[in-house]
């Protein structure tokens, strides 16, 4: 277990897909500036399943905004897949999230008109991937998440643990170098929401994918390698989780 | 896959999009009736000017060539007119309008008409005969369900329909000239003389020569005339199509502003879902333009089938043609309004910061 500073990592040989320095992020509200990250230090190794625990308002969700490129940092080095994120602008932004990242959010935020193959279609399409054909390792995924039969289907004709799995099937249909997932299961049953990790906990242990969740749950963010506590803009502790 | 999610975005709200659609078409529907009706109306003219079997015509003094003119010829200029040089028969004319639109009772001479033009196709009954005979052709006769026989009053008179006959020549609805001469208080004198010349060819030199002779008297060529029946020689009419032009690009900027800004809004989330997948700013452009593309496509099409409806209604009062050449200008105008309606929502939805776009009920 550590505290602040830079939370390590249980992989220190491995590439690190991530790497912060000094993050910090100030908004302004009204007239109020309020600091959500106040000097995050964090390394991410490459194929590391990291969750991301702590309170409303603990700026985890503003970090994982940041590494996913959805927000610029203020100040601070943010290096993720490659790219400087705090060195690039809206464009670099979109390109990050365009080829190195997917999201998984807690509403699933599938394209509502859309069925589930066009939906991951769609996300293939904007990544310069063909579209119009799954090659082997994305039909294997849809089978691994159980939803290759349910493809045809509009979000609105499927469950909630269906419409979650779909939106990791889109999410990995990009082949991103890092999977962020948003509260993944705080919108499903207990069921599902097992599931759901199972599925997380056996991409990346299968096919090695980096996965970085933020969730409120502490029985969820057992299933990461590595367990970060964020408190008021700072990482307050790290847990290494030695059964892995 | 851009069609495939713009085609389900339109299909998603059908009464948003087709309302949206229906709006476009009006003002499509609307340049293309105006125009329709003037260059239809102007085709009629032209025909029918032109089925007077003349060469040259001559108007009273400070008369407008393109409209009607008043009966002050003395009829004897029909006799000088007809032994000039290369005028092989004169034919004088008396034009009085009636109370429907633009349309008007000719007063001729039988015989010397069916000379000139070469006499008219009856569907019904026979030539004048009578100074109460009236003849009304077939557009006429079908506007107001008239047949052979009956009588009808036109400005303020009853005349017997003695013949319906084939459109096309000179005007709608002929009487004798004494009969009309005589209605109008102007016995012996005329509206205009048509001539008929030894060869169309000496056209131009016959207007010449009678210009010179007869000065103040307007003169010209059939030719000229049909070429003068247009929409650019009325400015009036000129304007009033560029203004209902005008509005009709107001029209289909602001529905489909109204309508992609609707769009937008009701598809915040979404927005903020194809931008955390990486869509670029050109591509949520380019699916709300591409959408626009769409409703102003399918306004265009509904507006030139509108079209059609319209003038199934108005051609029984009014000649109304169908022009194609239109068809290409009015829906260049819906498209371009309707993109250009496009492009403030469409920048809202480029600006829209992914984070507020995904937290957005």
């Amino acid at each position: 277990m550590s505290s602040n500073g830079a939370a390590a990592s249980p992989n220190s040989s491995a590439e690190q897909i991530i790497r912060i320095r000094d993050l910090r992020k100030s908004y302004i509200t009204g007239k109020v500036s309020v600091e959500a990250l106040r000097g995050v230090n964090l390394e991410v190794p490459q194929g590391e399943f990291l969750s991301i625990v702590g309170p409303s308002g603990s700026g985890k969700s503003t970090l994982f905004h940041i590494v996913g490129g959805l927000t610029p940092p203020s100040s601070g080095e943010v290096i993720v897949a490659g790219r400087n994120v705090s060195a690039v602008g809206d464009a670099g932004r979109t390109e990050l999230r365009r080829k190195s990242v997917s999201f998984v959010f807690q509403k699933f935020n599938l394209l509502p008109n859309l069925t589930a193959r066009d939906n991951i279609r769609t996300a293939r399409f904007i990544s310069g991937l063909p579209s119009s054909h799954f090659d082997d390792e994305l039909k294997s995924v849809l089978d691994l998440l159980g939803i290759a039969g349910r493809l045809d289907h509009k979000p609105s004709e499927m469950s909630g643990g269906e419409q979650q799995r779909v939106a990791i099937a889109r999410a990995l249909a990009t082949r991103p170098a890092i999977l962020l997932a948003d509260e993944p299961t705080g919108n499903l049953d207990t069921k599902n929401s097992l599931a759901v990790l199972a599925i997380l906990r056996d991409l990346n242990e299968r096919l090695g994918q980096t996965i970085l969740m933020i969730t409120h749950n502490t029985e969820a963010a057992e299933y990461g390698h590595r367990i970060v506590h964020m408190r008021d803009g700072l990482i307050v502790e790290t847990t290494n989780r030695s059964d892995f | 896959m851009i069609l495939k999610l713009v085609w389900e975005n339109v299909r998603h709200k059908p009464v948003r999009t087709l309302l949206s659609i229906l709006l476009v078409a009006v003002p499509v529907t609307l340049i293309l009736t105006i125009i329709g009706l003037s260059i239809g109306f102007f085709e009629d003219s032209q025909k029918r000017s032109g089925g007077v079997g003349a060469d040259v015509l001559m108007k009273p003094p400070n008369a407008n060539l393109i409209t009607f003119s008043s009966v002050t010829m003395p009829s004897k200029i029909v006799e000088v007119l007809a032994a000039e040089p290369h005028v092989v028969q004169a034919m004088g004319t008396v034009v009085n309008p009636t109370s429907g639109f633009l349309e008007a009772l000719n007063g001729i001479d039988p015989v010397a008409f069916d000379k000139m033009s070469g006499g008219f196709t009856f569907a019904e009954g026979h030539n004048l005969q009578g100074p109460d005979d009236i003849l009304i052709d077939t557009w006429y006769a079908d506007q107001h369900h008239l047949h052979a026989g009956q009588k009808v009053n036109i400005s303020n008179k009853e005349w017997t329909i003695a013949g319906i006959v084939e459109p096309g020549k000179l005007g709608h609805l002929f009487v004798q000239i004494h009969t009309l001469q005589e209605m109008v208080g102007a016995s012996n004198h005329v509206s205009q003389v048509f001539m008929k010349l030894d060869d169309p060819a000496n056209a131009e030199k016959v207007v010449s020569y009678l210009k010179k002779k007869y000065e103040g008297y307007p003169v010209l060529s059939m030719q000229e005339l049909q070429s003068l029946l247009s929409v650019d020689h009325i400015p009036v009419l000129k304007t009033f199509i560029n203004v209902i032009i005008g509005l009709s690009v107001l029209i289909g900027f602001a529905v489909v502003s109204l309508s992609m800004y609707m769009a937008v809004l009701q598809r915040t989330r979404e927005i903020g879902i194809l931008k955390s997948l990486g869509a670029s700013k050109g591509l949520v452009m380019g699916i709300i333009l591409a959408e626009a593309f769409c409703i102003g496509f399918g306004g265009t099409v509904l507006g030139i089938l509108l079209s059609y409806a319209s003038r199934l209604a108005i051609q029984t009062f009014m000649p109304l043609a169908i022009v194609y050449s239109w068809w290409l200008i009015a829906g260049g105008i819906a498209m371009g309004a309707a993109l250009l309606g496009a492009l403030y929502p469409g920048m809202m939805a480029v600006r829209q910061d992914p984070i507020e776009a995904l937290a957005y009920e």
